[in-house]
């Protein structure tokens, strides 16, 4: 396993280059003079070039790249063009909150999917089955910002229950929380049914019921530890839209993660803000999908990823 | 006398091909009909259409029509889905908006489609250093959160319609990429491909005419989910104000505007999300059903 670890290590290495070379070949594209944008409008002439010269900018563009990633390394993402503060100091702020949403949301995608999934699976085509598909169905269906807006009407609105927005205590995460982890709960409840179905129809799972085990410990010991194999990989998945969707659902309910830190950036141009921001979300979800593979073989043996 | 016989063989295989052609759609059909849910599917994504057609025919008023003394005023008889701070009629702007948000969808997933179809067909065919680059390049694009990679495209940028669209665009190459390079592959160790190349045919002919129609089934496929996630995505990048600008009658810009006004006028919300999720529904559930008959493998 330890072996497997630092080889998956290895490989994510060049993704980690490529997604620096996106982000930084992105924000090239970016019309005009990056110079006389970094230095913020209405700069001097003498400001600009002062700029060009600090940053290398008139280096040429391999330079400017290995500059940016060695920088990047060492944890220097460059300065808010807005307060002037490094953008790492603005994302570990922000970060820790983006990361407490994406996981009480994953918890929610995971238990709820699976259990919804279950429960179809073991009766399918039934009342309840095809019930529990329609309600996933919709899940998938609603935009997870009108969904957000829907769930504040009703409950922070309307019946006053929970806060409209912010994020100063446990009540702040329901809503936000739920209005993410719902959509991935609808695409791991199909795939739990389906993957149960298939196993299901196995013959050792035949075999274990003939057997005369009771029907819940056929299920949950032989059917659902299998058909759990490739519901991991579609959690793995749904983090990276989950973590996406952060951008969302944080400006809806006006909390101040890293998500919402990018798209403000965006508002303001400020765009040694936006490359960061997208950059750490990026390698979050490459780490996470490190894990997923970990995961992915400890729970299936039988495959071997090396 | 040699030329009689080609004549008539080839009569014969255009004959026979357009045989099967017609088999196969009939039991597309038959598929496609027997299944309900898709059925449902169809019927919404061909009202929208129809309504994005007739949009002037169907709106009572000019979506653009500012009067404030109309401001927020609830669903009534006269304006059946009330009118936003403006005075502007809902529903005459959901209609015309119609335009916007699934043109938007259509254009990104074709943009997508394009770029990701071409690089699969070429990453696939061709295969090692070709392949290698291609799909190391398609890992990196993966390997972007979300709707993150739009967002980073559209800072370059900068907001609007047309650049949510080719950001939109973008997020979907490798989804297609990556399908049609499995597909790819798997085609052309076929026999047939062989025998073309043997009788003289280029690399662009065999790629174009004789492999891409054969790996169409999961593009149509995923073509369909993708027009789910694109419409989906161009919204939310709207809501964010990073897409469609005020006064456009855009869905989730109209959204964005109706969240001021959740505790004063909650239609002024509810109505574009619900014309949003229905759409969506409408193809997935299309979705759905097209890969159940054109992709058996994939039924899930």
């Amino acid at each position: 396993m330890f072996l497997f670890i630092a080889k998956r290590l290895v490989q994510i290495i060049p993704v980690i280059l490529g997604v620096t070379l996106v982000v930084f070949l992105i924000m090239q594209m970016v019309p005009g003079d990056p110079a006389a944008i970094l230095a913020g409008e209405g700069a001097s002439q003498d400001t600009i070039e002062q700029y060009r010269e600090d940053l290398g900018l008139n280096r040429p563009i391999a330079e400017q790249y290995l500059t940016y990633v060695g920088n990047v390394f060492q944890g220097d993402f460059g300065n808010s063009l807005k307060n002037k503060q490094p953008v790492l100091d603005e994302i570990l702020l922000r970060l820790p909150i983006t990361m407490e949403l994406a996981f009480y949301s994953i918890l929610i995608t995971v238990v709820l999917g699976l259990a919804a999934g279950i429960i179809s699976a073991v009766k399918p085509y039934s009342i309840r089955d095809v019930s529990v598909m329609v309600v996933a169905l919709l899940g998938i269906s609603l935009p997870s910002f009108w969904l957000g807006l829907l769930l504040m009407y009703l409950f922070s609105v309307k019946l006053q229950w929970l806060p409209v927005a912010g994020w100063d205590g446990p009540a702040n995460i329901i809503l936000p929380a739920v209005t993410l982890g719902v959509g991935g709960a609808a695409i791991v409840a199909r795939m739990t049914r389906s993957s149960m179905l298939d196993v299901i129809g196995q013959d050792y799972i035949r075999t274990a019921r003939a057997k005369g085990l009771k029907e819940h410990f056929v299920i949950y010991k032989h059917a659902l530890r299998n058909a759990l194999i490739p519901v991991i990989t579609v959690v793995g998945l749904q983090f990276g839209s989950l973590l996406g969707g952060t951008v969302l659902v944080e400006s809806v309910f006006a909390i101040n993660g890293l998500g919402r830190m990018i798209v403000d950036a965006i508002r303001t141009r400020d765009l040694p803000m936006v490359q960061g921001g997208v950059l750490v979300a990026s390698l979050v979800f490459v780490f996470v999908n490190l894990l997923v593979d970990v995961l992915y073989r400890a729970v299936n043996k039988r495959i071997d990823l090396n | 006398m040699a030329s009689k016989v080609t004549t008539t063989q080839s009569i014969d295989l255009a004959r026979a091909r357009k045989n099967t052609r017609k088999e196969r759609w009939q039991s597309f059909w038959s598929v496609m009909t027997q299944n309900k849910a898709a059925m449902v599917g169809a019927v919404i994504i061909g009202a929208y259409l129809l309504m994005m057609l007739i949009a002037p025919i169907l709106a009572p008023f000019d979506p653009y029509d500012i009067s404030l003394e109309d401001k927020l005023t609830p669903p009534s008889m006269e304006h059946w889905m009330g009118t936003d701070d403006k005075g502007r009629d809902i529903l005459s702007r959901i209609l015309y908006g119609s335009r916007l948000s699934i043109g938007v969808g259509f254009a990104s997933v074709l943009f997508g489609a394009f770029f990701g179809i071409t690089l699969g067909l070429i990453a696939g065919y061709y295969g090692k250093w070709v392949d290698t680059i291609i799909s190391r390049v398609l890992d990196i694009m993966l390997a972007f959160p979300g709707i993150l990679l739009a967002l980073a495209i559209i800072s370059a940028l900068g907001p609007g319609l047309i650049n949510v669209t080719i950001a939109v665009g973008v997020f979907s190459i490798p989804l297609f990429a990556r399908i049609v390079r499995g597909s790819t592959m798997e085609v052309k160790k076929l026999e047939y491909i062989d025998a073309i190349r043997t009788i003289g045919a280029n690399d662009f002919i065999i790629i174009f005419r004789h492999i891409l129609p054969n790996v169409m089934s999961p593009i149509i496929v995923q073509g369909s989910m993708r027009l789910a996630t694109a419409i989906l995505s161009a919204a939310g990048l709207s809501f964010l104000g990073l897409g469609a600008q005020p006064p456009s009658p855009e869905w989730g810009a109209m959204l964005s505007s109706g969240r001021d006004f959740l505790f004063s006028a909650p239609y002024m919300a509810i109505f574009p999300g619900l014309m949003i999720s229905i759409l969506v529904l409408g193809f997935n559930l299309f979705g759905d059903g097209l890969r159940d008959a054109l992709d058996p493998k994939l039924k899930k």
